[in-house]
This record gives structure tokens, C-alpha cells and sequence, in this order.
């Protein structure tokens, strides 16, 4: 999925089988330092453990955050903060041209990005997933061959991609007219029309693969007495994957829309490395996180920032996807229990 | 004799201090310079051996970061209270970026004299707007010219064309033999304000609309400007078939290899196209105006600045840099080893290319946005950027263009207000 490389690995099936976490404790717990309680003992480990995790997470998560926030609340001259405006930055994102226009722009990509990516990444993934739990011959092969695209990096994706799509020196447009097919031919990063939509099948090659394991891990999971029960009740293959497989696998896939949401409207890396930070062209592959960067960091050849505006932007960014995430977190947990 | 030893001691102690040897043997002074030109670096070292020859105690370490990285470096160190005691800083609004927030050390006429010599134009992009104080040593000025291979024009029987209409004549010819005429894409924006440097100001009159539009008499929704930008639409024909994926790198590759007769772009290819295929027999010309027999416009700017951080606290080894970089010495080495027009003043070129691009020059415009409107953002570049790809890509009229430009520079554009 877009920009996400986190794994879904422990969240799934496989939960079950870690040790109860007091057992784990006790166990780590015991050279305890004489004059401790065992509990005291247990807190002291506990304070041992998470704080390198805890610190990180400060330094690099908790304090961009707020620091994002109160830059936002200030006015900006170039890289210079001058005086608290408050809400003035966001009240300029969304009612001053082009910047309203930029902003909705950018947010509408976001949702084309997700929808495509679900249609294109996912809903394949799910096939490939059902496909190779039924091991054909060569499964493993194919298995590897479908992962193999997320192991690299995205740097070379996106080199390898413009190429393939560059309109003069580019395969794709020379092999569509070896098929005959020299019509179809067109600068597909560079067609207002197709650019979005190219970089998006771009990025879930890139990423089909792990959903694809995610999936595949869950349909492995589906014990194979429900399976048997079904078939011996008369189900045919496709409701035995429809009213038994399906439903089982419910919590990989709210774990894969989640990441699918969060990746698509963190949207960066690719976007970025393709067609540059202007989101071009005319602004048809502008992403909230090209906007961002644009506001905060300047344009390449223009280098004027906009930090306050920029800030607006990335908690704008914050504040949707955290409120997005809890609730469709929530509701998709609620179907997995009803599917359940 | 204890006495005598303590008597000695003192005295050896004082001969010692008195050595001239001692004052020399001081630590020097190192000067940080951190750039964007990666690819100038052994050009920059050989400067600063000179540099370091006439100035001993002083030593200076140029430090390149890749350009588009470099903006982000540069402003993290510098909020930080870090960052190099030498900065190379764009011009116009690129430097303002810095010298408002107080990052950059103003210069004047005293401070570094051999400045009163440069051309107003070179100064007005180191001067930050609001204060009008200048901060740094300008060091190139580029021209947006017509590059073309004379190879392709003696095959196809073409020569420098006069007029517009013979440009577009020369242009068919060239496609009617199977080459592409211009080499220009559209796929990033900045190329295609380059293109718009190169076309337009022959027909929106060169300085005399820059100083109707820059002081607020008129704006870009002007037939003036947007009848000038709908002359690029004439060259669509004559890029490439799908020349709006055509990036820079492929432009630049399919004028390296033949493949395409013309480029429209900045004076500082001329280095690049030389080191990348000797073989290449270019030369440049300006974008002929409308009638024949008229000097046509060429816009230039300055290309940026050699500055002082604020917080060195090696001030005066900075400004003896920086003054070695406003010399003649500094600009002719500059220009020898970069093929690239210095901006100090009595510079002798000898690249026959080079000096044709000095002679388009004697009737320079300033390159619109970069240097009227790129003061603060949204800036006149990004806007008309991405309305030109619009533009290009069929999606908007020229008039909306100059409407879109107009809309958003009035964010911060005063005299637009209302238009």
C-alpha cells in the first residue's frame, strides 16, 4: 500500500500463539535487583523496556506533531517566525486562492489514489491470495514473484517506471506498437488525464505482494474443518469461499484497508520521485503530502516557504487521518465480530 | 642559582612569545561554503587553491549538497543557529527566503567596493526587496536562448531564422525531414516557463510591459501578455508527438543526440552540452519577433549570490572570500572553467558560443516571474507553471492563464487586488 511498509504480522491469527505477556515478564523479570518487590521488580523491567521505544516515539512522532501544530499557529517570513496569528494560516488554506483550490485538489487525488488502490492493489491481491491457497503448481515461485516488488526500493521503482513510461525512449509505448496497439501510445505521465491513474497501478505494483501474503496467511488460517463441514453440506467452492473464507478473513482486511487509507492520503515517496514536487502536470498528480512539502520546504526552483500555511496542512493531515482511522477502525472491528 | 634558572626560564620564556615564528604557526581560520553545484565542484576547488594562495591562514572547504536537497539543508542549519560561514544563495525571491529572517550578513559599497561596479540589473537580484540592502556577491547571469544543431540546419537547407513566421517555416521544413523540431517538453513546468522566457517577451514588448505590470499599471490578464503566450500553442506542432511527458532529461537527451534541431533554454547548457557530446555542432540565437529587421528581447537574470551567514564567527575571513569573488580574477575563472557568463563586470569571453549569448544581452529583459514575482508565494512561477501545462495540454485558453497568474499573485501582490 501507498508509503506503508508496516507489518500486519502478530495482528492477525498468528496473535494467539505469543506467550501471555505476565508470563513473559516473570520470565525476563528475574534477576531482580535485591530490596524490589517482585511487582516493583516487574515495573522496573516494565520502565526498562519501553523506554527507548518511548523516547523514540517522543522524539520523532509526538514532538514533530506538536511542534507542527504550534508553527501553524504563527506567521512566517521565509524561514523566520514572527508573531502567534492564530487560526489565520488555516482560515488563508481554505479561503484563499490558489490555495483552497490546491487544497481540494490535492484531497480529491487522495480519494482517487485509495479508491484505485483498492481496486487495483487489494481486490487483485484477494484473487492472487484465493488463487494461490489453492496451490497450484509453482505456488511458492509465484509467491516469491509477487513479493518480490516491495522488497525493492522506491527509489528504483520510481526511476525504473519513469523510463518504462517515458514517451519517447520508454518500452511500454514501443511494445504497444509492436502489438500493433500504436494508437493506445501516449506520454501516460504526462497526460493530465492519465498521469493520477498511471502512478497509482504504478505504486500497486509495487505493493501487490503484501496484501497478497496478508490475505494468503488468513486463508491458511481458516481451519480445515470448517472447510470439510461446508463441503460436506453441499457448498460449492465459491460459497464455501464466500460464507466461510471470507468472513474468517475479516480482520486482514480491516487491517489492509487501514493501512490502504493511511498510505493512500500519506501519499509521498512516489508521487515525489516521478513527477517531482509540483504534482504535475497542472497539478493533476498533487497529493496533500506534495502540497505539503511545496508550503513547507519551498518549490525546487522558486525555494519560498510558506511554514505556517504548511503546518495548516500537515495537521489538517493529522486530524483526518487520526479521526478516520478510529472510526473506520472501529466499525470494521464491530463487522469482523458480526462476520464472526 | 636557582635564581639564575627562574631568570633564564623568564627570559627564554619572553624570547619565546617574541618569535614571529609563533604568530605564523596560529591555527587558520576555516571557512565552511556550502553549495547546490555539485557538478562545479573541481572548478570551485581550483578557486579556492588561489583563493588560499594569496591568503594564507585562511582555508576554505566547498561543501555541495544535491539541488533539490539543498534548500531544506540549508534552512534546517540555519534555524538551528548552524549552517556555513560562505552561503551560495539564489537571487530575488530565493534569497529573501533568508536575508528577511536575518540569516545572511548585508554588504554595501564598503564593505566589499568592488561590488559598485556590477550592473544594477546583477544587484537588484542580491538586494533583499523590503530593506533594498544588498546581501551577497551576484556570480552568473543566464539568458534564455535558442539553441540549435548546425548540423541539422545545413542538411534540411535552413538558416537562423529573422522573423517569427520564418521560425515556424523553419520548423515545418525540419518536420517535413523527419526530425523533431524542438527538443522542449511539458512535463515539468519549469521547462515550460523557460519556453515562455524564450517566446513571449518579442511579443509583449520586453521591458517596457515588465515595468507596466512589475509596478501595478497593468496585470497578466493583459491581451498584451496572453496574445504572447498564445504563440507557444503555434510551436505545439513542432515538439515532439508527446512532448507533454517530455521531461528535462529527455529533452536535453534528444538534443545531445540529434534527434531534435532546436532547445529552447538557459545559457548555462552550453557547458553541459559540450561536455556531453564533443561531437555536437550547436549555436544559439535569440527567439526571432515578429517582423524581420527588429533586435529581438532575451530575457536574463541573475542567477544568484555568494553570501555571509549572520552568526560566522569568522567575519572578516568571509569577507575576504567574498571579496575575492566579486574580482575580475574570480570571474574570469569562473567563466573559463564553467562556460558560463559571470556577473563580473570586464570578464573576457572567449567561448565564441558564450560571446554570442553576451551580444543577445545588449537588449536583456528581466525573465518575468523570477525576477518581478517570485517574492513571496504563491510566486508568479509556480502559478504560471502549472496554467501553462493547463495551457499546453489544451485544458486553458491563454486568458485564463494570465487570469489564474493574476488570482494568486494578488495573495500578496497589491496592486492585483481586485483585477
Amino acid at each position: 500500500m501507498p508509503g506503508s511498509n508496516r507489518s500486519a504480522a502478530g495482528s492477525g491469527p498468528r496473535r494467539a500463539e505469543a506467550p501471555p505477556p505476565s508470563v513473559a515478564l516473570t520470565r525476563f523479570a528475574r534477576p531482580r535487583p535485591r530490596g524490589l518487590t517482585r511487582r516493583g521488580s516487574q515495573r522496573l523491567w516494565l520502565v526498562i523496556f519501553l523506554a527507548p521505544a518511548t523516547a523514540l516515539f517522543a522524539l520523532f512522532t509526538t514532538y514533530p506533531i506538536v511542534s507542527a501544530l504550534v508553527y501553524s499557529l504563527y506567521r512566517w517570513e521565509g524561514i523566520g517566525r514572527r508573531e502567534l496569528v492564530g487560526l489565520e494560516n488555516f482560515v488563508r488554506l481554505f479561503t484563499t486562492f490558489p490555495y483552497s483550490q490546491l487544497l481540494l485538489n490535492a484531497f480529491w487525488h487522495n480519494v482517487v489514489v485509495f479508491v484505485v488502490t483498492m481496486l487495483a492493489q487489494n481486490v487483485v491481491a484477494l484473487g492472487l491470495a484465493l488463487l494461490l491457497a489453492r496451490g497450484p503448481w509453482g505456488a511458492k515461485v509465484y509467491r516469491v514473484i509477487f513479493f518480490l516488488p516491495v522488497t525493492l526500493s522506491l527509489i528504483i521503482v520510481g526511476f525504473l517506471w519513469a523510463l518504462f513510461l517515458n514517451p519517447v525512449f520508454g518500452i511500454v509505448n514501443q511494445l504497444l506498437a509492436t502489438l500493433g496497439l500504436a494508437a493506445l501510445a501516449r506520454p501516460w505521465l504526462g497526460d493530465t488525464h492519465t498521469a493520477l491513474v498511471t502512478l497509482t497501478l504504478v505504486n500497486a505494483w509495487r505493493w501487490l505482494g503484501f496484501p497478497t501474503i496478508v490475505f494468503l496467511a488468513g486463508i491458511n488460517a481458516v481451519p480445515d474443518e470448517y472447510l470439510e463441514a461446508a463441503r460436506l453440506d453441499g457448498a460449492t467452492e465459491w460459497q464455501v469461499t464466500r460464507h466461510v473464507v471470507f468472513p474468517l478473513l475479516a480482520s486482514a482486511v480491516t487491517i489492509i484497508v487501514l493501512l490502504t487509507f493511511i498510505g493512500s492520503f500519506n501519499w509521498f515517496e512516489l508521487p515525489y520521485i516521478v513527477q517531482g514536487v509540483s504534482g504535475g502536470p497542472n497539478r493533476s498528480t498533487d497529493v496533500l503530502g506534495l502540497f505539503f512539502y511545496r508550503m513547507a520546504f519551498g518549490e525546487v526552483d522558486t525555494g519560498l516557504q510558506d511554514i505556517g500555511v504548511g503546518s495548516a496542512i500537515a495537521v489538517l493531515m493529522f486530524i483526518l487521518l487520526v479521526t478516520v482511522s478510529v472510526f473506520a477502525a472501529g466499525w470494521l472491528r464491530r463487522r469482523e465480530v458480526e462476520l464472526a | 642559582m636557582s635564581r639564575r634558572v627562574l631568570v633564564g626560564l623568564v627570559v627564554c620564556l619572553c624570547v619565546a612569545t617574541l618569535d614571529p615564528g609563533a604568530v605564523t604557526a596560529q591555527p587558520p581560520v576555516k571557512l565552511t561554503f556550502w553549495s547546490w553545484r555539485v557538478e562545479d565542484k573541481w572548478a570551485y576547488d581550483k578557486m579556492i587553491q588561489v583563493f588560499e594562495q594569496r591568503n594564507p591562514g585562511i582555508q576554505v572547504e566547498f561543501v555541495p549538497f544535491k539541488q533539490t536537497e539543498y534548500n531544506t539543508i540549508l534552512s534546517s542549519a540555519l534555524t538551528g543557529g548552524k549552517g556555513p560561514d560562505i552561503i551560495h544563495l539564489r537571487a530575488y525571491g530565493g534569497l529573501e527566503t533568508f536575508s528577511a529572517a536575518g540569516f545572511v550578513a548585508p554588504l554595501d559599497f564598503d564593505t566589499v567596493p568592488e561590488l559598485k561596479t556590477f550592473s544594477r540589473q546583477m544587484l537588484d537580484g542580491a538586494r533583499g526587496r523590503k530593506d533594498g540592502k544588498l546581501y551577497g556577491v551576484p556570480f552568473a547571469s543566464q539568458t534564455i536562448v535558442v539553441y540549435y544543431n548546425k548540423k541539422i540546419f545545413s542538411q534540411a537547407g535552413v538558416s537562423i531564422p529573422k522573423s517569427w513566421d520564418e521560425f515556424l517555416a523553419v520548423c515545418k521544413t525540419l518536420k517535413d525531414k523527419g526530425v523533431v523540431p524542438i527538443a522542449n517538453g511539458a512535463k515539468e513546468g519549469w521547462t515550460l516557463e523557460l519556453m515562455a522566457g524564450a517566446v513571449a517577451p518579442n511579443f509583449y514588448g520586453g521591458t517596457v510591459f515588465y515595468d507596466a505590470v512589475t509596478s501595478g499599471h497593468t496585470s497578466f490578464k493583459d491581451p498584451t501578455y496572453t496574445n504572447a503566450l498564445a504563440r507557444m500553442l503555434e510551436l505545439r506542432p513542432y515538439m515532439h508527438l508527446n512532448f507533454m511527458g517530455v521531461d528535462y532529461a529527455t529533452m536535453q537527451q534528444l538534443f545531445l543526440n540529434e534527434q531534435a534541431a532546436m532547445f529552447m533554454g538557459g545559457s548555462w547548457e552550453i557547458g553541459f552540452f559540450k561536455a556531453q557530446n564533443k561531437a555536437l555542432d550547436f549555436d544559439v540565437f535569440a527567439t526571432p519577433p515578429l517582423r524581420g529587421g527588429q533586435v529581438p528581447w532575451v530575457s536574463s537574470f541573475n542567477d544568484g549570490n555568494y553570501g555571509i551567514n549572520a552568526r560566522t564567527p569568522s567575519l572578516d575571513a568571509a569577507l575576504k572570500f567574498i571579496r575575492f569573488t566579486a574580482t575580475r580574477e574570480f570571474g574570469q575563472m569562473f567563466t573559463d572553467m564553467l562556460a558560463q557568463t559571470s556577473a563580473v563586470p570586464g570578464v573576457v569571453i572567449t567561448d565564441p558560443i558564450l560571446k554570442h549569448v553576451q551580444e543577445m544581452n545588449r537588449k536583456a529583459t528581466p525573465y518575468m516571474m523570477l525576477v518581478g514575482f517570485r517574492w513571496q508565494a504563491p510566486t508568479g512561477s509556480t502559478l504560471l507553471q502549472s496554467a501553462l501545462q493547463g495551457m499546453m495540454a489544451g485544458q486553458k485558453t491563454p486568458e485564463q492563464v494570465g487570469d489564474e497568474v493574476t488570482r494568486g499573485l494578488s495573495a500578496w501582490f497589491e496592486p492585483f487586488r481586485g483585477r
